[in-house]
């Protein structure tokens, strides 16, 4: 009833191609947008901010620079961890050096260098393929964490090797260091995530696109059409790790406001944004933002319940949220395999012909 | 239906006790009772949570108003810390004070309550140069630092070696965190001091794996062994030092690593470890019998009490200690019995808890006499050597407190706390 295409025509090529086909959904699309961008900025506090919605909008980006590797170019990654810290160390390096810099400049520049370490750790990629990839790849985790923590110059020689964002301000307005006001910091990251996610699906379903899938889907065969394998791959790694150095650099800049490596962006960190990609759907720029949102936030909401209304012991829901968590994906895993964005796909399948499927 | 309106009717009864309608000082308490550095986390969290519910019940709190301690697991990861200042924070009337137990998380709380004007307490730990009240009018670490640690460490190992440590080596086997890198600018400058060669062995989190790291002591026989490890990492470490048969006097450890969990699991091998400490170890003093009554017979005890008396225990009770005198302190000077977080800054910073004081509340000679000051918030800086004593299970106290090289410590401290005033542009108060 609420959601189907009937009248709704598509008279040109473009409209026929369009991301959301079928009006109600692009509605729901830009009202939620206008909610995001509108209503949430007003209604934020600094708990919101920074234990639910700056985690959720980083790791959205770090689980669509993944699913860019992983799931459109089917080149397994398990490097994640370490080109957040490129991104971290490269911004805080860059807020350092170029105190003038905005901070706009400083994250995008981060994902630049992010994509250029990315590319030189995508050379195996070229000759490997599969779990020998995800091995390769692994390497370049414990590699990148080893580097920060041996060379001081990276932590500008701190005795402690943490390194801490200085104050930055856009408009006047900071967004980086303590004295930020969350509107300020959560319109700054949800700017840089909903641009990028726009280029992000804009890019895959164009030439581009088209060539990390077809080296997906086979790739001796997508040779012999004419796609450039090394290209394709490489570009995938840049592109991928752009994305994810940007979502490092956000989550040291404007989320932690310090960070020390092994902590914060450890071989854990690399697990964590693969199985966001996983959860919520390889090849899918929704299934980024589930998954993330599924692994971000489930979290949060369980420990507010069983500590915060329930009043169980922190121990103790700490342990049985471990539990549920775990329960919850192998549950989703079996009766969806291919995510929640696959999980979405059928709802809608269903929508359409509801209330009286054949 | 009726199970959803059960869990509706918990739900507001929850909400209806976690709002209480009067005054309260909220100690917050951001504890990890889970992974990998449990083990020690528990019984500090345990030791905090029974003293502050000694106070309420023994004492009806501090000055007729009771202390709230909400407790939020951190698991040690400085991310889960940020969403438990953020959810602790607004808690009642406002948390009063901070104590992480996580240098990491200190590091990260270090500008968020200096913003927020929370007073952060980083008990023996944390960022040293935090001792600088000039620069860091929030944060304290009272009554010792890392520095401290590093200095007497080294004041022990020239005792052994009769008064003389040239020519020797010395490997400092550390947890890779700003926790374990904290002591290496001292150990540096105190190497080039004494002539000794100092060895750099780090431990990734979380430190279950360091086979390689006791292959390179055993091939390069070091002298003596300095670690800061913490949570499994020291029990591990302490098993393979017994593997490769190292002198275990000869292990120092600095004062978190040096608690029961760590050495009992490694047996007889661990004889004779020594650790640095500045609490009582025991419940021989007259506050246990009240905390058997009031807290543990009362069935208020945050454990099981098979912890109380350990070392990390009493540290953690030492802990409350000092933050239900500074809530006392603040209570006195404004004349407020509730108190808020700026009181309790200014209470904090007027701090005097005498030997006399500490016997007055059924706890003489539980740790060192504190006393801090405008320009001074890392107390006295002493601590003594303690050994382990593997067939009666038990910590025994080798030498008396042991004075810190503040001389060299404070010249450090202050050149970091000017670097980091000048990152954040802080102007220096002047301190009268």
């Amino acid at each position: 009833m609420l959601y189907r295409e009937a009248g709704d025509f598509k008279t040109t090529y473009s409209l026929d191609q369009q991301t959301f086909p079928i009006r109600s959904e692009r509605w729901l699309f830009w009202l939620f947008i206008a909610f995001a961008f509108l209503v949430v900025p007003f209604l934020i506090n600094d708990y919101w901010n920074k234990a639910v919605l700056m985690p959720l909008l980083i790791y959205c980006m770090a689980a669509l620079g993944l699913n860019i590797l992983v799931g459109y170019c089917g080149q397994v990654s398990l490097g994640t961890g370490g080109f957040m810290a490129v991104g971290a160390f490269a911004a805080y390096k860059l807020m350092t050096s170029f105190p003038g810099m905005d901070m706009f400049s400083v994250t995008i520049l981060s994902g630049v260098i992010t994509a250029a370490v990315g590319v030189l750790f995508g050379l195996p990629s070229l000759r490997i393929k599969g779990f020998y990839l995800a091995v390769a790849t692994l390497a370049s985790q414990f590699f990148l964490v080893w580097m920060f923590n041996k060379f001081a110059w990276f932590y500008n020689y701190s005795a402690s090797g943490q390194i801490t964002a200085p104050e930055r301000t856009i408009f006047g307005y900071a967004v980086t260091g303590p004295n930020t006001l969350p509107w300020a910091t959560y319109l700054f990251s949800l700017t840089i995530v909903f641009v990028f996610a726009w280029v992000a699906r804009n890019l895959t379903r164009g030439r581009l696109g088209r060539s990390w899938m077809a080296i997906r889907d086979m790739d001796i065969a997508a040779e012999i059409i004419g796609v450039s394998p090394l290209r394709a791959k490489l570009s995938a790694f840049a592109v991928s790790s752009f994305y994810i150095g940007m979502a490092g650099a956000m989550f040291f800049a404007n989320y932690l406001g310090a960070a020390e490596v092994t902590e914060a962006f450890g071989i854990d960190k690399s697990f964590l944004v693969l199985f966001m990609v996983i959860i919520g759907g390889l090849g899918s720029i929704l299934g980024s933002f589930l998954g993330a949102g599924f692994l971000v936030l489930l979290p949060v909401l369980l420990k507010n319940i069983m500590v915060n209304q329930l009043g169980w012991p922190t121990d103790l829901a700490a342990h049985i949220q471990i539990m549920l968590i775990g329960g919850l994906i192998v549950f989703f895993l079996i009766v969806e395999p291919h995510g929640l964005a696959q999980l979405w796909r059928i709802t809608k399948e269903k929508l359409r012909l509801w209330p009286f499927p054949y | 239906m009726k199970m959803k309106s059960m869990l509706l009717a918990a739900a507001v009864a929850a909400t209806m006790g976690a709002t209480p309608a009067f005054a309260e000082l909220v100690f917050p308490s951001l504890s990890y009772r889970t992974g990998p550095y449990a083990p020690n986390g528990i019984p500090f969290a345990d030791g905090y949570a029974d003293y502050l519910t000694l106070v309420n019940e023994r004492d009806g709190g501090v000055g007729g108003v009771m202390i709230s301690n909400p407790e939020c697991e951190t698991g040690y990861n400085t991310e889960k810390g940020v969403e438990c200042y953020e959810s602790t924070k607004g808690e009642g009337s406002g948390a009063l004070i901070y104590q992480p137990l996580s240098t990491g998380i200190t590091y990260q709380l270090i500008p968020k309550v200096t913003a927020d004007g929370i007073p952060l307490h980083s008990m023996a730990y944390g960022r040293t140069s935090a001792m600088n009240g000039k620069v860091f009018d929030w944060v304290f670490n009272y009554p010792a630092n890392y520095w401290d640690g590093a200095t007497i460490a080294v004041q022990h190992a020239k005792d052994m070696s009769g008064g003389d440590l040239n020519g020797k080596k010395i490997a400092l086997v550390y947890h890779n965190s700003a926790y374990g890198k904290e002591p290496i600018r001292t150990l540096e400058e105190k190497a080039k001091t004494e002539g000794f060669e100092l060895m750099l062995i780090p431990v990734d989190h979380p430190g279950q794996e360091q086979k390689s790291q006791w292959l390179q002591i055993r091939r390069e026989r070091p002298d003596f062994v300095f670690m800061w490890g913490w949570g499994v990492m020291n029990a591990v470490a302490i098993q393979e030092a017994a593997n490769i048969r190292f002198p275990m006097d000869h292990f120092i450890g600095i004062w978190w690593s040096g608690a029961e969990q760590d050495v009992l699991p490694v047996g007889d091998g661990a004889n004779g470890y020594k650790s640095l400490n500045f609490t009582y170890v025991g419940t021989d003093k007259p506050v246990f019998a009240d905390i058997q009554k009031h807290v543990v017979d009362a069935g208020k005890a945050a454990g099981d009490g098979s912890n109380i008396g350990t070392v990390q225990y009493n540290r953690g009770m030492y802990a409350a200690m000092l933050a239900v005198e500074a809530a006392r302190k603040a209570q006195e000077l404004t004349g407020k019995t509730e108190i808020t977080a700026a009181d309790m800054r200014e209470g904090m910073e007027h701090l005097d808890v005498s030997d006399d004081r500490m016997a007055e509340i059924g706890m003489p000679g539980f740790g060192p006499a504190v006393s801090v000051t405008c320009a001074n918030h890392g107390g006295s800086g002493a601590a003594l050597v303690q050994q382990w004593d593997a067939s009666a299970k038990k910590w025994n106290a080798i030498t008396d407190l042991i004075a810190s090289n503040r001389d060299l410590v404070t010249k450090l401290a202050l050149e970091d706390a000017a670097a980091f005033a000048a990152e954040n542009n802080i102007t220096p108060r002047a301190c009268n």
